[in-house]
């Protein structure tokens, strides 16, 4: 049923850190490593080795400069990873006409049911995110699916019941948890560091969180540097010697 | 957008198609026995050839029966229920008139109403899109209908309905592109917003996230149909609108007539070719373009 469920019990969700994120893209291969292989159709590629490639990705890393406001601030190279946002208000689950997109009431993940859908491409049209792609092989929709299949999955060892492009983050830049739980981690760590909605203004209402750069430090002004800021580093370490080295100093000056 | 044939063919065929069968419910022309054949014959190739045409762009057709389903969210599947509804009643009137030279005004009105449903529910498929800020107005359901109407009217013969509702629909046309130009701006949705890091600074797509192309640009991102869009405009008026108006004043003939229904055509197949390379998806300000 295309139809939005009123509440649901979870909000599960990511909140992804653009402090920390070191733009390595590990969590687009290891997406698309987990996802080609085991929930619905094959992530497929066209004419990967050739001169045009390209293919079904889930999760894809966008990099964005920002030139702060301040004239004497350095611009700011952030790294941005973007995949599913399992928005409270999906647009992409209502515009179905098969009954193929869902969000879950257990725990709030938008899912695509591949077997229902038509591949007519309306959701993807819906979507302001671009977090859904046609596979060109399939004609199906392919989306997020916030690892389904490993977060509750009991064969896999705990540590790894989370989404795996959390699971191989080597910079720590993605949390998983229920944004629905005030009490929970990820819901803390968005309270502290202000997490923000992406679009606000669509009205998607997204699940999933970012944690803003933090400010970076700033390099004074010529003006201002009266100190050289190396000085401290540049300062002998020896003052001037004494006892036998002072005496032995003196005589050789001589010399 | 990415202007795909197979909708653009849709839209206008079935537009023009939906249209007529409109006026034809109506009894406008008021006609039966062979001459109501040809007429319902070429509605329905309109109409059928149209709907026939949007399951190109499928990626699994032979499903098509499932979106039947989701009538109380989906415009696509309200506008699947019109369709197949409008082709049904419209069915029965006919076969009433050209078998039995009978005029079953009752399922002509419902038919009617059906087909207005179906022209409705298409525009509304784009008019709903937030993402889509050129689409996102009520002026897209009033183009869609008035251009149906207007056309509907012109292949019925109904010349003076014609000359009142191509002006009309010609309007509703320009006040759509006149703000729709401004739409995305008025939006409120750029980098800024998308990215969240607006309070920092100006932000500027630095990097892409692959080299090659994929789904979305390809989809959403379509440049270079927008290079001519102001001759086309003229194009579309001009054909559309301007030439079966001047057409529609002459003695009427059945050539001339014919030319009118062509310019027409062409005229609305412009203006369609626009409403999708010029809309701007806001998936592409990701990427640093529009």
């Amino acid at each position: 049923m295309t139809t939005l469920p009123e509440k649901t019990q979870r909000k599960m969700g990511l909140v992804i850190d653009l402090d920390t994120c070191v733009g390595c893209h590990a969590c687009v291969v290891s997406c698309k490593g987990w996802n080609t292989e085991n929930y619905g159709a094959p992530l497929s590629d066209q004419d990967p080795y050739g001169g045009d490639p390209s293919g079904t990705f889930l999760n894809r890393v966008h990099s964005y400069e920002v030139k702060p406001l301040a004239e004497s601030a350095a611009a700011q190279l952030i790294h941005f990873p973007k995949s599913c946002l399992h928005c409270e208000d999906a647009p992409c689950v209502t515009v179905c006409p098969t009954g193929a997109s869902y969000k879950r009431v257990e725990d709030g993940i938008v899912l695509v049911n591949e077997s229902n859908c038509i591949g007519c491409g309306l959701c993807a049209w819906a979507c302001p995110y671009g977090a859904r792609e046609m596979d060109a092989a399939e004609g199906v929709m392919k989306k997020c699916t916030l690892c389904v299949d490993r977060i509750y999955n009991e064969n896999l060892p705990e540590e790894d019941r989370v989404p795996a492009c959390v699971r191989t983050c080597p910079a720590g830049a993605r949390h998983f948890g229920d944004l629905g739980d005030p009490e929970s981690d990820v819901s803390k760590l968005v309270e502290e560091r202000g997490g923000m909605d992406l679009m606000p203004e669509q009205g998607t209402k997204p699940v999933n969180k970012y944690l803003p750069p933090r400010p970076k430090d700033q390099v004074m002004a010529a003006s201002e540097a009266e100190i050289d800021i190396l000085a401290p580093l540049l300062a002998p370490v020896a003052e001037e010697p004494k006892g036998f080295i002072g005496w032995l100093d003196k005589a050789l000056e001589k010399i | 957008m990415h202007p795909a044939p197979s909708v653009i063919v849709f839209t206008t065929l079935s537009g023009l198609g939906f249209g007529l069968l409109f006026w034809l419910a109506l009894g406008l022309p008021d006609v039966t026995g062979w001459v109501a054949f040809v007429f319902f014959a070429i509605a329905y190739a309109l109409a059928v050839g149209g709907l026939m045409a949007s399951t190109f762009h499928l990626g699994h057709p032979e499903r098509a029966m499932k979106a039947f389903t989701q009538w109380r969210s989906s415009w696509l599947s309200r506008e699947g229920l019109c369709a197949v509804g409008a082709l049904l009643a419209m069915a029965v009137y006919g076969a009433a008139l050209v078998f039995l030279e009978m005029r079953l005004a009752t399922v002509g009105l419902i038919g009617a109403i059906l087909c207005v449903g179906t022209v409705f529910t298409t525009s509304m498929i784009y008019a709903q899109l937030k993402t889509v800020p050129r689409w996102n107005t009520p002026l897209t359901p009033l183009l869609f209908l008035s251009l149906s109407l207007a056309g509907g009217a012109l292949l019925a013969g109904q010349a003076i309905i014609a000359l009142v509702l191509l002006p009309v629909a010609a309007a509703a046309q320009v006040a759509w592109w006149f703000r729709g130009d401004k739409a995305l701006a008025e939006s409120g949705t750029n980098l800024a917003t998308a990215t969240g890091l607006g309070n920092i600074g100006s932000v500027r797509a630095f990097e892409p996230p692959h080299t090659g192309t994929n789904y979305l640009l390809r989809e959403f991102v379509h440049v270079v149909g927008r290079k001519h869009a102001a001759k086309l405009r003229m194009i579309a008026l001009a054909f559309g609108f301007t030439a079966p108006f001047v057409l529609l004043l002459v003695p009427f003939s059945h050539f001339v007539a014919l030319i009118a229904v062509a310019s027409h055509l062409a005229g609305i197949a412009a203006s369609r070719w626009l409403f999708f390379a010029e809309a701007e998806h806001v998936v592409g300000l990701y990427y640093g373009k529009r």
